[in-house]
C-alpha cells in the first residue's frame, strides 16, 4: 500500500451528508475485475448536474474532498474507494464516515479525516477560494494558509497503517502460530465449526424448509 | 465472584480473539466467508501476486449473484445460456476459475441451491449461531438473525480472510434495539426495519453492532429475523444481533452445512449460552412499540425516508436540522413528489419482489396472499418476482405459488440480486417508480433516474394490484 503521511492541495467543496456509495460509484461500474480506471465512473449521477463541483475546472485533481456526515454508507463496495483514489483523492474530510468505508479507504492509502461540522463549514468556504488545505498525519491536523488548524484523532492502528504504508496481510502472515493455535483449540472446544456435516445434501424437506 | 454480565456480541467477540495488540486492535477469527462474484475477483488477483494460498478454502463458500441475469439459464436441452454481457460473463468466469484454483466450495449459476448469498448460507445451514461470517458485501448483516456476527467486508479484506482466515478489527459498541408487543394485522418484519431505521436514522447504528432484542423480534421467524438484520447496514450498523433460540435451533437442525450427531447436540448447547446476560450494559438503547407500527414505506433517497403508509409526503421545513430541509429537498425533486401528497394517490410503474431482504418463502407466500384471485393492474410496465434462491423457487412452485404471481400478470424469474441493484439486465428506467421489497432507495440504485418506495412483499402486492402505493390492510380487508 502506498504510504502517506502528509496530503495538500486543493480541495472539492462538496459538503454533502450521507453520500452514499452507490453514489460515488454506480453499481455498473462494478463489473470489472481490476482496481483500476475506476475514477471516470465517480460522481457519476452529480456530474450530470450543471455547475457540480467533479466537473468546475477549479476543482480538477484535487487531492482533498470535503463531505458531510456518514459518508461512504451503503455498499461495502471497495470500489468506491478506488474510483476517489484513481480521481486522485488522497483525503477525505467529514465528521462521520460509515464503518466500511472508513477501513477501505485507509486499506487504499486514503486518509478519512474526521473533524467536526464547524470545521467542515470553514473548509468548504476555504476549498472554495481555492486555496490549499494541508492534512498532516504526524501532527493530526488540517491547516489552511488563513492560520485555521484543526486537530483530529483516528485510530493508532490505522494511522500506523497509512504512515507506513503496512501490508496488513503481511502482518497476519507473521501471525500464522498464534493463528494455528487458536485453530487447534477451536478444533476441540467447538468442532463443528471446521465444517463436515454429517447430514444429507438436501435443503428442501417440506413446506419452510427452504 | 460472578464475572461481568456480557452482551451477545462481547460473548462472541472474546471467542474469536486470536491475538489482541497493545493499540486495541484485535485479530479475529472469520469462521465462514462468502463470497460472489463482483467484489471476490481483486481478492483473488492479490493472493496470485503476492504468490499467496487460501488458509482454510472449506470455510468459504462461492456463489455467484450480483450480475447473473434472471432469465433462463439453461436452453430446453438443458445447455447452459451464454450470458450476454461480457463483463458479467467475465466475472462469473473468473469466480469459476478461481474457485477451482484455489479449492473453495463452489455453487454454480445453473445449480438447484444456487441464489443470493444471504439466502444461501443460513438455507444451507453454512450460517450458525456463534460465528463470524463475513462477506464483500454490506447486507452480510442479514446472517445476524441467526446469532452469527456477520458483517459487510471491502475486496482487500476478503484478500485478509482467504490468506489468514482473520480480520484486524476494533470492538464495536453495542446497541440495543428493543421492539415491544406484537405486529398488527398486515404489518411485517420489514415494516418493523423501517420504522426503526425511520427512528434511528441512516447513521444511528453508525460504530455500534446493533441486537435486536424483545417480544416482537422473538416471535417473529427466522426468515422475519433475516429481514430484519438484512436491513441493520441502512441504519448505519455493519452488524446486527438477534439471540439464538429454539425457533433458530429448529430451523437450522438438518441443513446440509450444519452440524450433525454429536456435534449438533454440543453446538446447540454451546448455542445456548450466547444470549445477553441480565443486567449486561449496552452502549446505547433504543425501544419502540410493535402495536404502533403501521405497513411502511419510504418516500425519499435514504433508507431513513420513512412514512406510515397512511401519511403524506413531509414538508422539507417539517424537518429540524437545516441541511434535511435540504437533502429532503433534493430528494423530492428528484423522486417527483410534491408535500402533502398522501402516499397512497402515488401511482408506480414498476414492482420488485426480491432481494436478500424479502426473497425467502414466506415473503413469497406473503406477497402470493394479496395477489391470489387479483391482476397486476393496467399501468405497470413490469411486476417481477425474483425467488432469493433457487430452492425457494422450487419450494414456491410446489405451493403453486409461481402460478398465482404468473396469472396475475407478474414474470417468474431465476434467483439473483436482480434488480435490487440493477448490476444485470432487470432495472428500473429513468423517471419511473417501482415499489420494490429491496433495501436501498438510493439516487440511481434500481437504474440512472429511477425512484424507490421501499415496502414489505404484502405492500408491493398490493401496490402492484392497484398501481398505487396501498394500504394492504385496506386492500386485504375490502376483499
Amino acid at each position: 500500500m502506498r504510504a502517506v503521511t502528509r496530503v495538500e492541495g486543493r480541495a472539492y467543496p462538496f459538503g454533502a451528508k450521507n453520500i452514499d456509495t452507490d453514489i460515488i460509484i454506480p453499481a455498473h461500474w462494478l463489473k470489472t475485475v481490476t482496481r483500476e480506471g475506476l475514477g471516470k465512473g465517480a460522481f457519476e449521477a452529480l456530474r450530470r448536474e450543471p455547475g457540480n463541483v467533479f466537473d468546475d475546472p477549479a476543482y480538477a485533481g484535487s487531492p482533498i474532498l470535503i463531505a458531510g456526515e456518514n459518508f461512504g454508507c451503503g455498499s461495502s463496495r471497495e470500489h468506491a474507494a478506488w474510483a476517489l483514489g484513481d480521481m486522485g483523492v488522497r483525503a477525505v474530510i467529514a465528521p462521520s464516515y460509515s464503518d466500511i468505508f472508513s477501513g477501505n479507504a485507509v486499506k487504499n492509502g486514503i486518509v478519512p479525516v474526521v473533524l467536526p461540522q464547524d470545521a467542515i463549514d470553514r473548509l468548504v468556504e476555504v476549498a472554495r477560494e481555492g486555496a490549499a488545505i494541508t492534512v498532516d498525519l504526524e501532527s493530526m491536523s488540517v491547516t489552511t494558509p488563513w492560520q485555521d488548524r484543526f486537530v483530529f484523532e483516528m485510530d493508532p492502528f490505522r494511522r500506523q497503517c497509512l504512515i507506513e504504508g503496512l501490508d496488513e496481510i503481511g502482518i497476519t502472515l507473521a501471525k500464522d502460530t498464534a493463528i494455528s493455535k487458536y485453530e487447534a483449540a477451536v478444533g476441540s472446544d467447538r468442532p463443528w465449526i471446521a465444517g463436515g456435516s454429517r447430514n444429507e445434501g438436501v435443503a428442501v424437506e417440506g413446506a419452510g424448509r427452504t | 465472584m460472578a464475572s461481568k454480565p456480557r452482551t451477545l456480541y462481547e460473548k462472541i467477540w472474546a471467542d474469536h480473539v486470536v491475538e489482541r495488540r497493545d493499540d486495541g486492535t484485535c485479530l479475529i477469527y472469520i469462521d465462514r466467508h462468502l463470497i460472489h462474484e463482483v467484489t471476490s475477483p481483486q481478492a483473488f488477483a492479490g493472493l496470485a501476486a503476492a504468490g499467496r494460498r487460501v488458509r482454510r478454502p472449506e470455510l468459504t463458500l462461492a456463489v455467484p449473484d450480483h450480475n447473473l441475469p434472471t432469465t433462463a439459464r439453461v436452453d430446453a436441452a438443458g445447455r447452459r445460456l451464454p450470458i450476454a454481457d461480457p463483463a458479467s460473463a467475465q466475472q462469473l468466469e473468473m469466480l469459476e476459475r478461481n474457485t477451482a484454483a484455489f479449492g473453495i466450495r463452489y455453487i454454480g449459476a445453473t445449480d438447484a441451491e444456487q441464489g443470493i448469498v444471504h439466502v444461501v448460507g443460513p438455507e444451507q445451514g453454512f450460517t450458525l449461531p456463534g460465528t463470524t461470517l463475513v462477506c464483500g458485501d454490506s447486507h452480510t448483516s442479514a446472517h445476524g438473525a441467526l446469532g452469527a456476527l456477520a458483517f459487510g467486508i471491502g475486496t482487500s479484506e476478503v484478500e485478509h480472510v482467504l490468506a489468514t482466515q482473520t480480520l484486524l478489527l476494533k470492538q464495536s459498541k453495542t446497541m440495543e434495539v428493543r421492539v415491544d408487543g406484537t405486529l398488527g394485522f398486515g404489518v411485517s418484519a420489514k415494516d418493523v426495519i423501517l420504522a426503526i431505521i425511520g427512528r434511528i436514522g441512516a447513521a444511528g447504528g453508525t460504530g455500534h453492532v446493533i441486537e435486536y432484542t424483545g417480544e416482537v423480534i422473538r416471535a417473529l421467524s427466522v426468515e422475519g429475523r433475516l429481514t430484519i438484520s438484512n436491513m441493520s447496514i441502512e441504519g448505519g450498523a455493519r452488524a446486527g444481533l438477534i439471540a439464538p433460540d429454539e425457533t433458530t435451533f429448529t430451523y437450522l437442525k438438518g441443513r446440509p452445512m450444519a452440524p450433525a450427531g454429536e456435534d449438533w447436540e454440543r453446538a446447540v448447547a454451546y448455542w445456548r449460552t450466547l444470549p445477553t446476560d441480565a443486567g449486561a450494559i449496552y452502549d446505547k438503547r433504543v425501544v419502540l412499540n410493535g402495536d404502533e407500527i403501521a405497513p411502511s414505506l419510504t418516500w425519499g433517497t435514504s433508507p431513513e425516508d420513512v412514512v406510515p403508509i397512511t401519511g403524506a409526503v413531509p414538508e422539507p421545513e417539517s424537518f429540524a436540522d437545516p441541511s434535511k430541509q435540504a437533502a429532503a429537498r433534493k430528494s423530492l425533486d428528484y423522486m417527483g413528489l410534491t408535500p402533502g401528497t398522501r402516499m397512497q394517490d402515488v401511482g408506480i410503474e414498476h414492482v420488485f419482489i426480491g432481494s436478500c431482504t424479502n426473497s425467502r418463502i414466506e415473503d413469497l407466500r406473503a406477497a402470493a396472499k394479496v395477489v391470489e384471485g387479483r391482476r397486476v393492474a393496467d399501468r405497470i410496465r413490469q411486476a417481477l418476482v425474483v425467488p432469493g434462491s433457487g430452492l425457494v423457487k422450487r419450494q414456491a412452485e410446489a405451493e403453486g405459488l409461481d402460478r398465482i404471481f404468473v396469472e396475475a400478470g407478474f414474470e417468474w424469474r431465476e434467483p439473483g440480486c436482480s434488480m435490487c441493484l440493477a448490476m444485470n439486465p432487470d432495472k428500473v428506467p429513468p423517471g419511473e417508480r417501482c415499489a420494490s421489497t429491496s433495501n436501498r432507495n438510493f439516487v440511481g440504485r434500481q437504474g440512472p433516474g429511477a425512484r424507490t418506495h421501499l415496502v414489505s412483499p404484502a405492500m408491493a402486492a398490493a401496490a402492484a394490484v392497484t398501481g398505487r402505493l396501498t394500504d394492504v390492510r385496506e386492500l386485504v380487508a375490502g376483499s
